[in-house]
């Protein structure tokens, strides 16, 4: 595996793990559907049905919630054995600021990191130093300025964190709203008033002032939590997500294989009711699910991740 | 001079960079989902994406059967990384169930740099194409093994482990890269590809 800073002199020597293509990997997941799996046979059913890249863990949020205790990055061995089966990118998470999962993820040659809240955080104050690896990480955010903060550390890649483990798609609602609201309101602002911005986001004013002139993220910003039905993920997309994360909502339903599925069609075609209602149909029961609102302090995984 | 309509295959992938790129380099450019909406333009991008995601969303949507339709009456298209696949004649390394267009002759392998951690940027340079090198961005991409006696070699990788790797080819009205120039800023090969459909009209 070649190094980050590939140490060549000559300027035509390929380099790897620079900015360009760690969010370039990204740019080409989107309008596609990312799928939580636990087992290889889960990995094939998904890139069966259209996935664009899966999520190796050992439970799916809803067993995690369910079980408790402390949750962490999943047995390499488990990871290896989705690698082989499927040929579309493999994913998978790292405790938020285990800074270690995330090396050894990276010399498993996963294509993607999630410093995910999901897991149990190991660290309370930072996050990883994402700019140190090779490998590209994509971050949750419930908010702007925690999305800048994250792409500030080098995530090159983010997504919504909504409530993870529900089927309650509520959270990631207000979180992609909340994002793009903000963005639009950093448009509105004049100049000498983006310091300040800068400032109440958290987040460099350097970034604030690209994002108020370009409209958007620099980089992909998908959406998660949540989301358990196709008329969920074209929702997100209309709001504004440029692709879908699925966690517990599909191998949690009736029908994993064909519910995968209509999730893939229902992102492309999120703009056409018509395709939406021919997806929708016969899909068998949806995850049962908890509702976010009565979720105690302690079991929301947004919070996790400052 | 008139510019060309051309459409951007809009199932999934890197769309809107495509869609810039054309805008920028002359051209009219529009998504393409269906059917009626390909008979619309002069031309076509097949983006960058998941090639099996890409494949199987072209036949759940019925778009398979026009496109190779508008291929065999010569519609000029270009596809980058996963398009260069859906345009390869075969692809190696990809699920057993993954179709192209009836494309370039040309045999092409999937992933063939590794994974995402060996994805790189490198220049390449391109016949055809004045002013220098292009700066090309590689993600998880691949490259082509074999090709067919009508297609023309464009480019190859310079330096590295996978010197001398055939990145870029064109057969008549089909053009393929390896890379993504839709992510650099350089419009240089999208209005290569402008052109040709021009020319093509």
């Amino acid at each position: 595996m070649p190094d980050t800073q590939t140490s060549n002199t000559s300027a035509n020597a390929p380099v790897t793990g620079t900015p360009h293509v760690k969010r370039g990997m990204a740019e080409m997941l989107k309008g596609g559907v990312i799928m939580d799996v636990v087992t290889a046979e889960q990995a094939k059913i998904a890139e069966d049905a259209g996935a664009v890249a899966v999520m190796a863990l050992e439970r799916v949020p809803s067993d995690i919630r369910a079980q408790g205790g402390v949750s962490r990055m999943s047995d390499p061995d488990m990871i290896d054995s989705i690698m082989d089966v499927v040929s579309i990118p493999v994913m998978a998470k790292a405790r938020i600021g285990h800074f270690v999962e995330a090396q050894i993820l990276q010399s498993l040659g996963v294509d993607y990191v999630d410093e995910s809240e999901v897991l149990t955080p190991a660290d309370y104050a930072h996050h990883i130093d994402k700019w140190a690896f090779t490998v590209p990480f994509v971050c949750g955010a419930t908010n702007l300025g925690e999305a800048l903060r994250r792409i500030t550390e080098g995530a090159a890649m983010i997504r919504s964190k909504g409530e993870a483990g529900t089927g309650d798609v509520s959270n990631a609602t207000t979180h992609m709203r909340g994002i793009r609201t903000e963005i639009r309101r950093l448009q509105s602002l004049p100049t000498d008033e983006l310091y300040v911005a800068a400032k109440e986001l958290q987040a460099p004013y350097e970034l604030v002032k690209e994002i108020a002139e370009t409209g958007k993220l620099p980089v992909v910003l998908f959406t998660a939590g949540g989301i358990a039905t196709p008329a969920d993920a074209a929702m997100m997309m209309q709001l504004g997500a440029e692709g879908v994360f699925v966690g517990s909502g599909i191998f949690k339903s009736d029908n994993p294989a064909q519910r995968a599925a209509a999730i893939v069609k229902a992102t492309t075609f999120h703009d056409d009711p018509e395709t939406l209602a021919k997806v929708s149909r016969g899909l068998g029961e949806a995850m049962v699910g908890i509702n976010a609102g009565t979720l105690s302090q302690s079991d929301r995984l947004a919070e996790r991740g400052w | 001079m008139t510019a060309p309509v051309i459409g951007v295959l809009a199932l999934q992938g890197d769309v809107r960079e495509h869609t810039a790129a054309l805008a920028a380099a002359g051209a009219h450019a529009r998504p393409i989902r269906r059917p009626t909406e390909l008979e619309t333009v002069d031309g076509l991008i097949i983006p960058g994406g998941e090639s099996t995601t890409i494949s199987k969303l072209t036949d759940l949507f019925e778009l398979r059967e026009p496109i190779d339709k508008r291929i065999a009456d010569g519609m000029p298209v270009y596809g980058s990384c996963a398009g260069m696949i859906m345009l390869a004649s075969e692809v190696l390394d990809g699920r057993a169930d993954q179709r192209g267009f009836a494309g370039i002759e040309m045999t092409v392998r999937r992933n063939a740099f590794g994974r995402q951690v060996a994805s790189f940027e490198a220049p390449v340079n391109l016949d055809g194409i004045d002013g220098g090198p292009l700066h090309a961005l590689f993600i998880r991409a691949p490259w082509v093994e074999h090709v067919g006696r009508g297609v023309e070699v464009l480019g190859t990788v310079t330096e590295g482990p996978a010197a001398g790797r055939i990145v870029a080819v064109r057969q008549e009205n089909l053009l393929a890269t390896a890379f993504h120039p839709e992510l650099t800023g350089d419009r240089r090969l999208h209005a290569y590809f402008a052109d040709l459909v021009r020319a093509a009209i």
